[in-house]
């Protein structure tokens, strides 16, 4: 796999390696925040929006450490990122269906119980899914959408498209 | 005539006034007062606002912000820069074929003397930041700015900045020119000269000239903030109509609300180049690829994901060989570049897009720094010619201070923490070495530096040190 900074596109290895991928039991036990920021950028707005303070930072250009203990899964930080790179991943009800909450920004406007294709970092079309739930973030006015989606393809599916 | 105007934005809602008719060549257009002509025209579908003086080759916009004078026009039998100027009920519209004509102008003689504690020069975020600091002190101050909206590339911003909370960090870049805007409306000791240039440093003061006055300034301080120009690229064709700065671009699209084009090609994988390409998908345009000729993207990771998550290919080690149509661009011509810049045959590819935009950086626009006579040296790494300065923004010639881009190639926070610091300096030759100023000046300093050590500001960290003038001017 060829460097992200080639490509604009990470792979779960790199993520990991990051530490950004809790342990199975934590994904399993609910809503967690997968976060893809994996600069060096100076900036903390994750540090400063989250309500759980599960989110830190020693000096503003490390990476985000992030305690899977105290993330609710809770979303804040997915309308908040100014990178939009957070995203929060469900795999916690039975079934084969998981949920992956992502940040929006692209007409037309996202609304519940909307059929949308699901793209992947490359933008592929990876499958269909429908919005579960859709918010626009107070402060960045970005769409904060929850899809629903294949389980295996929790860790794909980085985006839609909403077909109207 | 293919109407451009964006009318539904995921993010942008467009303040446009009142719809008023223009008229381009003889031709009725709908335009909205207060706007710029320039997008105005453009809006209705125009591609060819003039043709050059000798060759007759067609012009359009490029730079949208007064700087290159691609879009000049006759505007009621006057010469204009059409980019920069407000759209009025009536106005009567006419390319240029040749030079514009000097008789046309008035004579001008100074209709104002301003004696001033300050000029800032230049509305953005680093002229603004210095007014911050001197708003409310019993120091006069004149911001002269020669753009339509005070805020300078913050206007057309939409995504969200980095930082930290004391840096407007979570915020989008026109909402910051917004509130600072509105703030400083409300200064009683600034006077804001708006579409105003400064154009020259003269034996008895610093004369600015706006449509219709001249002004004569005589400042004690002078902060110079003009910013920034756009580079352009070398390639066969590279004037047509459609080649577009990836700002000028940004300008039409998110200040006035009209699409620079449907199909786009995006030349320069840096932070503008991948930012622009997102902000296209937002606008509603198609953008067929981003070329970058190192082998590596250039800006933010974040920001390419972005776009690559909407399926737009990043090109490493391309390069465009130019660009062809009759009156605006119809196909781009890219082809693969080798380690040492060399086009590998038969890799040549054409895409067919309408517009193609270039995000190959910024040089520094030292144009009126440099009539003050301050130490000038070459950086390439700071962007280009650059003036020495002292770490607290001082030139080489007392009082005349220098912050954001011109002084080296960075971003808007930085240019804000550099206003800050000018202004602080300014504050303590004022007023004396205060423990309120020093300390607050002495914090900007630390930020600055802790902005800086991202790794991908390494270039701007390691050669700051080159353009510091040695001995201090300012304490």
């Amino acid at each position: 796999m060829k460097h992200f900074r080639e490509t604009g596109v990470v792979d779960l290895d790199t993520l990991i390696k990051m530490g950004y991928i809790p342990e199975e039991t934590r994904l399993r036990a609910g809503p967690v925040a997968i976060y893809e920021c994996v600069e060096e950028i100076p900036c903390n707005v994750c540090v400063f929006s989250c309500p759980f303070n599960a989110v830190s930072k020693n000096r503003i250009t490390d990476l985000p450490r992030i305690d899977f203990s105290r993330c609710t899964g809770c979303g804040v930080c997915v309308g908040r990122c100014p990178g939009l790179a957070v995203f929060v991943i469900d795999i916690s009800k039975e079934g084969n269906i998981g949920y992956v909450t992502l940040p929006h920004e692209l007409l037309p406007a996202p609304s519940k119980n909307d059929e949308v294709v699901l793209l992947d970092r490359e933008g592929r079309e990876v499958g269909r899914g429908v919005v579960t739930r859709v918010y626009r973030d107070k402060v960045t006015r970005s769409w904060v959408v929850t899809v629903s989606v294949p389980k295996d393809l929790v860790m794909a599916v980085r985006a839609i498209k909403v077909i109207k | 005539m293919k109407d451009r105007r964006i009318y539904t934005h995921p993010i942008l809602d467009f303040k446009r006034g009142k719809e008023i008719t223009i008229f381009f060549e003889g031709r009725p257009i709908r335009a909205f007062e207060g706007e710029s002509l320039a997008a105005a025209i453009y809006g209705a579908g125009v591609d060819v606002f003039r043709l050059s003086p000798s060759l007759k080759r067609p012009r359009a916009v490029f730079c949208m912000v007064g700087k290159c004078g691609s879009c000049i026009v006759r505007v009621n039998g006057i010469p204009a820069r059409s980019c920069v100027t407000p759209a009025e009920e009536n106005m009567r519209v006419e390319r240029i074929s040749d030079l514009p004509e000097a008789s046309k102008y008035e004579k001008r003689l100074i209709n104002e003397e301003l004696e001033t504690d300050v000029l800032i020069v230049g509305g953005g975020p680093a002229g603004m930041a210095s007014a911050e600091v001197l708003c409310g002190t019993d120091l006069n101050v004149v911001l002269a700015d020669d753009q339509i909206r005070l805020g300078g590339q913050l206007i057309k911003q939409t995504h969200i900045f980095f930082g930290s909370k004391e840096l407007f960090a979570g915020k989008r870049g026109f909402e910051i020119a917004e509130e600072y805007a509105s703030k400083l409306s409300k200064c009683p000791n600034l006077r804001v000269l708006s579409r105003t240039t400064v154009i020259g440093v003269f034996k008895e003061g610093i004369v600015a000239v706006s449509d219709d006055a001249t002004y004569l300034i005589k400042p004690k301080y002078v902060v110079v903030a003009a910013g920034a120009y756009e580079n352009h690229l070398v390639f066969e064709n590279n004037d047509l109509p459609g080649v577009m700065g990836a700002g000028g671009a940004q300008t039409l699209m998110n200040v006035w609300g009209v699409k620079p084009g449907n199909e786009v090609l995006v030349v320069g994988s840096g932070n503008v180049g991948l930012i622009i390409s997102y902000q296209l998908l937002q606008a509603g345009a198609e953008v067929k690829a981003v070329i970058e000729a190192l082998p590596r993207i250039g800006g933010w990771f974040v920001h390419a994901a972005k776009i690559r998550r909407y399926g737009v290919p990043i090109l490493t080690s391309h390069t465009i060989l130019g660009v062809n149509g009759a009156e605006r661009v119809e196909e781009a011509i890219v082809a693969q570049v080798d380690e040492k810049w060399n086009v590998v045959e038969g890799t040549e590819k054409s895409f067919k897009v309408d517009t193609v935009l270039l995000a190959v950086g910024l040089t520094p626009n030292t144009d009126l720094v440099r009539q003050f006579g301050v130490a000038m040296k070459y950086i390439p790494e700071l962007g280009g010619l650059v003036p020495l300065r002292t770490q607290y923004m001082e030139t080489s010639v007392e009082n005349v201070f220098i912050a954001g881009d011109l002084a080296a190639i960075e971003e808007a926070t930085t240019a804000f923490i550099e206003g800050w610091i000018a202004g602080y300096s300014i504050l303590i030759k004022t007023y004396g070495e205060k423990e309120e100023y020093l300390t607050k000046r002495e914090n900007l300093l630390k930020m600055l530096h802790e902005y800086r050590s991202a790794p991908v500001s390494e270039k701007v960290r390691k050669s700051w040190n080159l353009s510091l003038l040695t001995g201090g001017v300012a304490k």
